[in-house]
């Protein structure tokens, strides 16, 4: 619960109120949803994987019964607006394009996790921002591991569960885990493993359903009535959501239907003999699970394997902390004398996923949020030193700012980029770039780059043309055609890359500037060469009254 | 004085330049840009259209957009496999005595090679398909292949393999999957029953043009192919990248494409092939009828520049409910009268809406005993992978996956024993079937798979009745290596695309500017000449296509996407030109990369040594082509004259002219001419003057 109001703060923070993605099914990620959208008032879209949107309802339904029956809340949401609440939600599938409006996109990438978890991608324009919900880089027993494309995100937001854990591998726990089954089933003792109805269920339920068919072992396995059975219908029919190698062998072989893992039934708890089952929920606060710990726990043969993370003043957490005497309704006290093992399976990313992630989606920022502050801290660190990236990790309630650099998207004309990519050639010169002129028109909301001269045209204008003409005086003996022929000559060994034309009607044109050779009958050594350019080749036509001042060379 | 008119007559622009020709240097530059314009060819056709398939259904086109090469859709024509005799699971004596075929006067005989049945000349040897064509273009230089369904990508192995392509296809995972099973099942009826050897006598052209029709009038035989390996099917699948509905796909920053539904079978869909002003949609198999399928998403088609359109109804004259009424009443009939019906079909598709409407008809029509048979080799794969692709489907499906429940009924026939399936007749099959019963079987074209055991099994009886479901092949032509046949014949094409009627209110709501289409839809059915209504006749008409055919599509590219770097964005100084209009002159460094173009600001020259700059500035002529931006406005004269007070200049003298008028500045000798459109200053020698007299004059100039 307490973890439900956190996520919910988290989540007004980093969607826009134009719409809510939602991560996976876990009540820490969905659990608030029918409050807001049937009581707070949001009505905008509500996003989920089709998966999710299978199975949050019945969990939601599930957490309103333990909350209303059970404890008596009464300001809660009803039934009828889980109901109302889901038909809200759009289901999307992975790698989907979801445009929410004209501006803000969303896109789904597969998180591993649990059934149907996805991370969300949040666009507008050339900003985005990846949130990550859980996610887990290691493929498990039943799902793959998360992925994203290179998207370089302005922010990435990312859970922290795991801020500096860098977990044994998978394999080891595993092997421990089945280890420590085997040795108590051997010695006849029974097998107690309290989850919840999906997710990590289905994980170990595979585990030990080949574990037994490898072993030949005998012994039955149950898992309590209700949620589990129905889920194991969901995973098969959401059979694309799950790891490759399921996914190829379905047809012959679907992992989830199971050959010694059985319904099971409270009469079973008193049977003789060994047994291992799986009971909701995980973290013995109730149900299922602590009648039979409550049955099993006086026996020292038996055991209790704790896969996932238990909530502050649950049995589970106490008997995690080693209490031995448990005080129970009608001051009893329950003797603990099974034994207790504490396996984390829970599937989130450690600090090398974490990392692993940052590598692959490449932000250009990074959010830590869901976490131990100091834990997260050491992981920010080390995150700013290995990719040079800020990285932020706001409490709940405080707002970062991040400021980002967008490149600003603008038409440009067709005609005006060829151009300049012919010009340019098609690498650039990084010594002598090249540079490019272009008028960018600003009207309505549109942005358009086009040469000057179309933006002349299209606005209407008339050019305004800027001239200049000069006289340079210079004496040589020469007839002018021959003084207009060495300038010819003397130009084209000092401009070599420009174009210079030497006109039969008595004018030498280099690229646009006109040079004319006269003289006066009584000082016909005398020459006025004339020079007359535009403003826009200043540059040249400076250059060239400068050179041709100097005279020519003999 | 003199000197000004004089250049101005020879040189200084003409009034029909002003407007024109502004410059000589922006003449040849223009002229420049013309010539690397062909090169480049941006201006018409810039987009064009090849055109490997002429078969309206089964299309393989390439279009060449911006830079990029796409294959869309990659057909496989089947339809030259009903040249061939059918391929027996075990041996048929009927077939094995057919009398091999010579010619009347004796000249020619291939008896190895041809066989007549019923006045009808068959090719004895592995069935052949027709391929998209080779030989229009290099198909190595194919970027992507987009697929729009499973039906339209078994050609797919003839083209990535042995072709040097290596690129990538793009389809939908049932897509995928889905098609991988259909191939797989054909390489299966083929390599079951190997021929010995195959024919290739009779199509030597000589030879071919003796042959009896319709032989005779088969066109590239030589281009046909039999069927490819395992092998091949498993390489050319390996360069399949998934894709989800509405998923945009980058191809080389050039073009976008994205996948929508199509409303046909799992996981169909219609391309949108895009840029940030361009966008072709290729519409191909859709469907708006509901079936199991996810409904065909409408909108995002609309604003096409041009719309290629395929893969419509087969049999526009057939109502697909009517056909499904009749497919029933049809295998009613026949099951109590004690006969069997043999329903050739493809392994996915049609045949889970056959077997949903049976599931609710068999029980009202009282026959909920008569067992179904599914059989071919991945009967049970098409069956399992319908009921995993919730995503793909219809709502109604999905909320089922949703209880959690099968979202298709087979699965209920399947655990009640109702319906069956097996990889073969071999095995498990002939010892469990009961008759009478409703086998599900292909190929549809009766020439290979189980389907021809079960034509040589009941044809001979008018008891059992084969109906046809699949619209791919005549049924004439089908049956035509069975004739004679006592078994009825019952026709119940179900063909789920659009129709002529429904694709023109679509074209009318989408709106797109061109429609590009095969040709047979440019007229009415050959055999139906006066239904005008059963063609497009749109306003501009259509451009047909037909086998071969390259399509310059109408295409006026005019703008293309840049990205300004922020700190140049940041440097710009926009000023209004007139109300809501403002222009900036831009002057940037253009950085193109993966087709993505960038500009970024002009970087700073590295500042040189102060000695060796005072040199360069001399003797180095100034960079090549750095164009000023160009002016426009005009220079007002008192203002001009207060100004040029302001600055020191106070003797001018100004006289008037017929367009406008001469200021004399006497001290400093020098010219200017103010017009309304020019300004011209002449300046002998004295460089900083002309300069300062260049920028007072642009302080009342707009830069563009």
């Amino acid at each position: 619960m307490c973890d439900f109001h956190v996520r919910f703060s988290v989540l007004h923070y980093e969607v826009s109120p134009l719409s809510v993605p939602l991560s996976h099914f876990h009540l820490d990620h969905c659990g608030a949803l029918p409050y807001m959208s049937e009581m707070v008032g949001y009505d905008g879209p509500i996003y989920m994987t089709h998966p999710t949107k299978a199975i949050c309802p019945i969990l939601l339904e599930d957490f309103r019964k333990i909350t209303v029956d059970k404890k008596g809340e009464t300001n809660f949401f009803t039934s009828q607006m889980i109901k109302d609440c889901m038909k809200k939600v759009v289901p999307l599938n992975l790698h989907q394009t979801v445009q929410v409006d004209e501006e803000l996109e969303i896109k789904a990438y597969y998180a591993g996790h649990v059934l149907g978890a996805a991370m969300f991608q949040i666009k507008v324009g050339s900003e985005s921002v990846v949130y990550t919900g859980d996610y887990n880089m290691t493929p498990d027993r039943h799902l793959g591991a998360a992925w994203i494309d290179k998207c370089r995100p302005d922010i990435l937001i990312s859970e922290s569960t795991y801020a500096t854990t860098i977990r044994d591998s998978k394999r080891c726990r595993e092997r421990d885990f089945l280890k420590k089954v085997h040795e108590t089933v051997e010695r006849g003792g029974k097998v107690l493993i309290p989850v919840f109805a999906l997710g990590r269920a289905q994980e170990l339920c595979i585990l030990l359903e080949t574990f037994w068919e490898r072993m030949n072992l005998k012994a039955p396995i149950y898992f309590s009535t209700g949620l589990t059975e129905k889920a194991n219908h969901y995973y098969k029919l959401f059979i694309t959501w799950t790891n490759q190698k399921i996914r190829k062998t379905f047809v012959q072989r679907n992992m989830f239907e199971f050959k010694h893992i059985k319904a099971f039934d409270r009469s079973y708890a008193d049977n003789p003999g060994p047994m291992v089952v799986f009971a909701t929920p995980g973290m013995l606060h109730a149900g299922q699970s602590l009648q039979i710990f409550k049955k099993w726990a006086g026996n020292e043969k038996n055991m209790l394997i704790m896969p996932g993370y238990c909530v502050q003043g649950t049995v589970g957490h106490k008997i995690l902390n080693g209490q031995k005497k448990l005080e129970m309704e009608g001051r009893a006290t329950l003797d603990v004398k099974l034994q207790v093992e504490y396996m984390s399976f829970s599937a989130h990313a450690d600090a090398i996923g974490i990392m692993q992630l940052i590598r692959m989606a490449e932000p250009r920022n990074m959010l830590l949020v869901h976490g131990e502050a100091k834990k997260m801290e050491f992981l920010k660190d080390k995150i700013e030193q290995e990719f040079s990236i800020s990285c932020y990790m706001p409490a709940n309630g405080e707002t970062t700012t991040v400021v980002t650099n967008p490149s600003v998207p603008v038409d440009i004309s067709l005609n005006l980029l060829k151009r300049e990519m012919a010009l340019g050639g098609p690498l650039p010169d990084a010594k002598r770039p090249r540079t490019m002129h272009g008028t960018l028109i600003m009207k309505d909301n549109s942005l358009r780059l086009v040469s000057p001269e179309q933006a002349l045209k299209e606005l209407g204008l008339s050019e305004h043309q800027l001239r200049f003409t000069c006289r340079v005086q210079l004496h040589d003996p020469h007839s002018d055609t021959d003084t207009l022929g060495r300038i010819y000559t003397h130009l084209k060994s000092v401009l070599k890359s420009y174009s210079i034309q030497h006109v039969p009607d008595g004018t030498v044109i280099v690229e646009s500037i006109v040079i004319k050779v006269t003289s006066s009958a009584e000082e016909p050594n005398l020459k006025v060469i004339l020079l007359s350019w535009s403003y826009q080749d200043e540059e040249l036509g400076s250059f060239l009254s400068t050179l041709l001042k100097k005279g020519l060379p003999s | 004085m003199r000197v000004c008119s004089e250049l101005n007559d020879t040189h200084g622009p003409t009034a029909e330049e002003k407007t024109s020709v502004p410059n000589v240097s922006r003449v040849v530059a223009s002229q420049k840009t013309r010539k690397r314009g062909n090169q480049f060819s941006f201006r018409r056709a810039d987009m064009k259209l090849y055109c490997l398939s002429g078969h309206p259904t089964l299309p393989c086109n390439v279009l060449k957009f911006k830079s990029t090469t796409i294959m869309l859709d990659c057909g496989l024509d089947t339809t030259a496999a009903l040249y061939f005799l059918p391929l027996p699971l075990v041996h048929s004596p009927r077939l094995s005595k057919l009398p091999g075929w010579v010619s009347k006067d004796g000249a020619v005989n291939l008896e190895k090679e041809l066989k007549e049945c019923s006045g009808r000349v068959f090719v004895d040897s592995q069935p052949e398909f027709c391929l998209p064509e080779k030989e229009l273009l290099d198909l190595s230089t194919i970027d992507v292949i987009l697929i729009s369904n499973y039906h339209c990508m078994m050609a797919l192995p003839y083209i990535t393999e042995h072709t040097g392509f290596t690129g990538t296809v793009y389809a939908t995972e049932p897509t995928l999957q889905i098609g991988r099973l259909l191939m797989e099942e054909l390489v299966t009826f083929m390599e079951r029953v190997p021929k010995a050897q195959a024919a290739t006598c009779w199509k030597n052209k000589e030879i071919q043009r003796l042959l009896p029709g319709p032989l005779k009038d088969a066109v590239d035989v030589w281009s046909w192919r039999k069927c490819y390996s395992v092998q091949e099917v498993n390489s050319a699948l390996s360069k399949v990248q998934l894709v989800g509905y509405s998923q945009k796909v980058e191809l080389f920053g050039a073009v976008q494409v994205t996948p929508l539904s199509s409303g046909y079978s799992l996981g169909s869909s219609n391309w949108i092939i895009q840029s940030h002003y361009e966008k072709v949609s290729y519409v191909s198999g859709s469907s708006l009828l509901t079936t199991h399928p996810q409904p065909m998403e409408q909108s995002s088609l609309k604003n096409s520049d041009v719309l290629i359109l395929t893969g419509l109804t087969q049999i526009p004259t057939a109502n697909p409910d009517g056909m499904l009424g009749e497919f029933c009443s049809n295998l009613a009939m026949t099951i109590r009268a004690g006969g069997n019906v043999l329903v050739p079909c493809y392994s996915s598709g049609v045949i889970y809406d056959l077997l949903e409407c049976l599931y609710q008809f068999m029980d009202s029509a009282n026959l909920g005993s008569t067992p179904f048979y599914f059989i071919s080799p991945v009967a049970n794969s098409s069956l399992e992978f319908s009921q995993i692709f919730a995503e793909w489907l219809c709502q109604n499906k999905q909320s089922k996956v949703y209880l959690p429940e099968p979202p298709f009924p087979h699965a209920e026939l399947i655990q009640t024993n109702k319906l069956k399936h097996y990889p073969s007749i071999h095995g498990d099959f002939s010892s469990e079937f009961r008759q009478p019963c409703v086998v599900f079987t292909g190929h549809p074209s009766l020439r290979f798979g189980d389907v021809v055991h079960f034509m040589e099994l009941w044809g001979k009886s008018s008891l059992n009745t084969i109906i046809f479901t699949e619209p791919d092949f005549s049924y004439l032509d089908a049956l035509a290596p069975y004739q004679p046949l006592a078994m009825k014949c019952v026709y119940c094409p179900i063909d789920t695309r659009l129709n002529f009627h429904q694709v023109s209110k679509l074209l009318k709501d989408i709106q797109p500017l061109h429609v590009v289409c095969p040709e047979p839809y440019t007229q009415p059915p050959p055999a139906q000449p006066h239904r005008s209504d059963l063609m497009l006749e749109l306003q501009p008409p259509p451009m047909a296509y037909r086998r071969c055919s390259v399509l310059g599509l109408p295409f006026r590219r005019r703008y293309e996407r840049i990205h300004l770097l922020p700190e140049l964005a940041r440097s710009l100084v926009p000023s209004e030109i007139k109300a809501g209009v403002s222009v900036a002159t831009v002057s940037a460094v253009l950085q193109s990369k993966d087709n993505k173009h960038v500009l970024q600001p002009v970087p700073k020259p590295a500042p040189v040594p102060p000695s060796k700059k005072r040199k360069r500035v001399t003797e180095e002529p100034p960079e090549v082509l750095n164009p000023k931006p160009l002016l426009s406005g005009a220079v007002p004269l008192e203002p001009f004259l207060a100004m040029l007070h302001k600055n020191g200049i106070t003797e001018v003298k100004v006289e008037e002219t017929a367009d406008g008028h001469i200021l004399h500045l006497q001290t400093e000798d020098v010219l200017i001419q103010l017009e309304e459109d020019a300004t011209h200053i002449i300046c002998d020698n004295n460089e900083p003057l002309r300069t300062a007299l260049r920028d007072l004059v642009l302080r009342f100039l707009q830069k563009l």
